[in-house]
């Protein structure tokens, strides 16, 4: 299977404008991916046509939309093979759903219990634990991580015991791209009667994540890495779990009878979608998934592989440039830092030479401490992305570190 | 005479020579090697300043009424910006340092540096000085 990227570019407004008056290179992918004209479609067309608040309104606009926005959770349901639409709950993004399900545990733990961290998490899958671990008495320990960027598998089984509640871990590292073995984590985790949570913000747009299959709890996301809008994520949790959590936000749409003495809450997904949506965002979520789709994981995941090898290859040419996470199972993420250079410095020069690159700690600064770096320059690739711009890349990086040598 | 305002427009005729981007980066890179560097004594992290990507460390002196700066960063370009910073704000006395604008940085092209969500932080950088120069005119009040 290939993908014809020529075809593809011409999907993306975006890919055809300049910066700083160089066409505009966007290696920034796992902060955000860029929007394809199908989904920009559907967002102007639903607020063209459609618009209207869904779920109660009996006119044909309200019904039309709801009919949309119920549509585009199955789509999301039926990618990633939940058993049940309704396991599907929509929220603003990845952020959102671990706390949806961070803030429920508060509720469900109590002093004694345990929950584990990976070592390469990102912010949004540290804090909200630390809060609830605080709040609740709970313990909170980490799975260590070995040079290559990869789990300790051996500390991780030694860690898990008959208290350990809640395992949470990335399904890819947004700052190294490590592929975690996630099968087996949760597989590990369920025979010590512990749930598993997968932040999928940085797999999802690479692998599809077979809820079912890999007997998933939760598995979190985020649409704008996967081509879709902003503000608009989804939270899947098996249906009898999501049952036992307690509602995040109390508010519209979540209720199902209230009187000033008592309130009973709707049931899933609405008990969790308190006032009114992101609709059209739900919708272009649908959309984005259609688009990817009509590509294919397979072949996405092939060509992205295949720029990752390109540009591994180019950038060890580099004297003295250093790439953080070698895992054998990668996505197409290269973090790296060139000698003593700061990574501000190149990623400041490379802007100005038209080349988007993340630096910094990439809101994982535990993974800096580990590596005892202030941060690293990521690169991080996508479908729409060619061999010539990794080359316009290496050109820039080699100009830059001319100048600041 | 040997104003902020004096020092600001050498700085600007200086930057005016140069006809892009590349040499005005190269020159500020220059501009860090001449830096005052701060004492290793100050280099510590209650004098790091906040909102930079990169880590920059600010330490103030008062010596016969004028402010003396001086400065650290681990990264170059941002080491390049407080070295042009101190050399417009250092030895003037707190009052002119707060009462100075920074316009100058517009006219040397590094305007984009000034937005506040640059993750560079020039905006955090100027506010440091300035903070400086209060605490030490409070003092000479």
């Amino acid at each position: 299977m290939t993908i014809d990227v020529a075809a593809i570019r011409n999907d993306f407004p975006i890919l055809h404008r300049e910066v700083n008056g160089k066409p505009l290179v966007y290696f920034d992918n796992a902060a955000t991916s860029q929007t394809p004209k199908a989904v920009i479609d559907a967002l102007v067309d639903y607020y063209s046509n459609t618009n209207a608040n869904i779920h109660r309104g009996v006119h044909a606009l309200s019904q039309e939309a709801t009919d949309a926005f119920e549509q585009a959770r199955q789509k999301i349901q039926k990618h990633f093979n939940a058993a049940k639409p309704h396991e599907i709950i929509l929220t603003s993004g990845t952020t959102h759903s671990i706390n949806i399900v961070a803030s429920g545990y508060g509720a469900l733990l109590s002093p004694g219990d345990e929950l584990l961290v990976s070592a390469m998490e990102h912010h949004s899958n540290i804090v909200p634990w630390q809060m609830m671990a605080e709040k609740t008495g709970a313990k909170l320990q980490v799975i260590p991580m070995l040079p290559s960027g990869v789990l300790d598998m051996e500390a991780y089984q030694e860690l898990l015991s008959a208290n350990t509640r809640l395992v949470f871990v990335n399904h890819v590292s947004n700052a190294l791209g490590t592929v975690n073995p996630i099968a087996d984590i949760i597989d590990l985790a369920h025979a010590q009667g512990a749930h598993v949570l997968i932040d999928g913000a940085q797999a999802a747009p690479h692998i599809v994540a077979d809820v079912q299959a890999l007997d998933i709890d939760y598995y979190v996301t985020s649409a704008h890495k996967l081509c879709g809008p902003t503000g608009i994520g989804m939270l899947y949790g098996k249906e009898a779990l999501l049952n036992q959590l307690p509602p995040y936000q109390g508010g519209g749409e979540m209720i199902a009878e209230v009187t000033f003495e008592k309130t009973t809450y709707a049931d899933l997904p609405h008990k969790f979608e308190a006032g009114t949506p992101n609709i059209a965002g739900g919708i272009a979520f649908g959309a984005a998934l259609d688009y990817m789709n009509s590509i294919g994981f397979e072949a996405i995941a092939a060509y992205e592989h295949e720029l990752l090898s390109y540009a591994t290859t180019a950038l060890k040419k580099i004297p003295n440039l250093k790439i953080y996470g070698e895992a054998p199972e990668k996505t197409a993420v290269i973090s790296f830092n060139v000698g003593d250079i700061h990574p501000y410095d190149l990623g400041s020069i490379l802007d100005k030479l038209g080349i988007a690159v993340r630096t910094g700690h990439h809101c994982a600064q535990p993974i800096m401490d580990y590596y005892q770096i202030p941060g690293t320059v990521r690169a991080s690739f996508s479908f729409y992305n060619t061999t010539a711009e990794i080359d316009a890349m290496v050109a820039a990086l080699e100009r830059a570190i001319q100048m600041l040598t | 005479m040997d104003t902020i305002e004096s020092r600001q427009q050498e700085i600007i005729d200086e930057f005016s020579m140069f006809d892009d981007w590349m040499q005005r980066y190269e020159y500020m890179i220059e501009l860090g090697k001449s830096l005052p560097l701060i004492e290793s004594q100050y280099k510590t992290d209650d004098n790091i300043i906040k909102g930079c990507q990169s880590k920059v460390w600010v330490h103030a002196d008062l010596e016969d009424n004028l402010l003396k700066f001086t400065a650290d960063s681990d990264a170059i370009i941002t080491k390049g910006i407080i070295a042009i910073l101190i050399r417009v704000f250092s030895d003037a006395h707190p009052k002119a340092i707060l009462d100075a604008n920074t316009d100058f940085i517009d006219q040397i092209g590094l305007k984009e540096h000034l937005s506040p969500t640059r993750a560079n932080g020039l905006v955090s950088m100027i506010k440091q000085l300035k903070m400086y120069a209060i605490a030490y005119q409070t003092q000479l009040n």
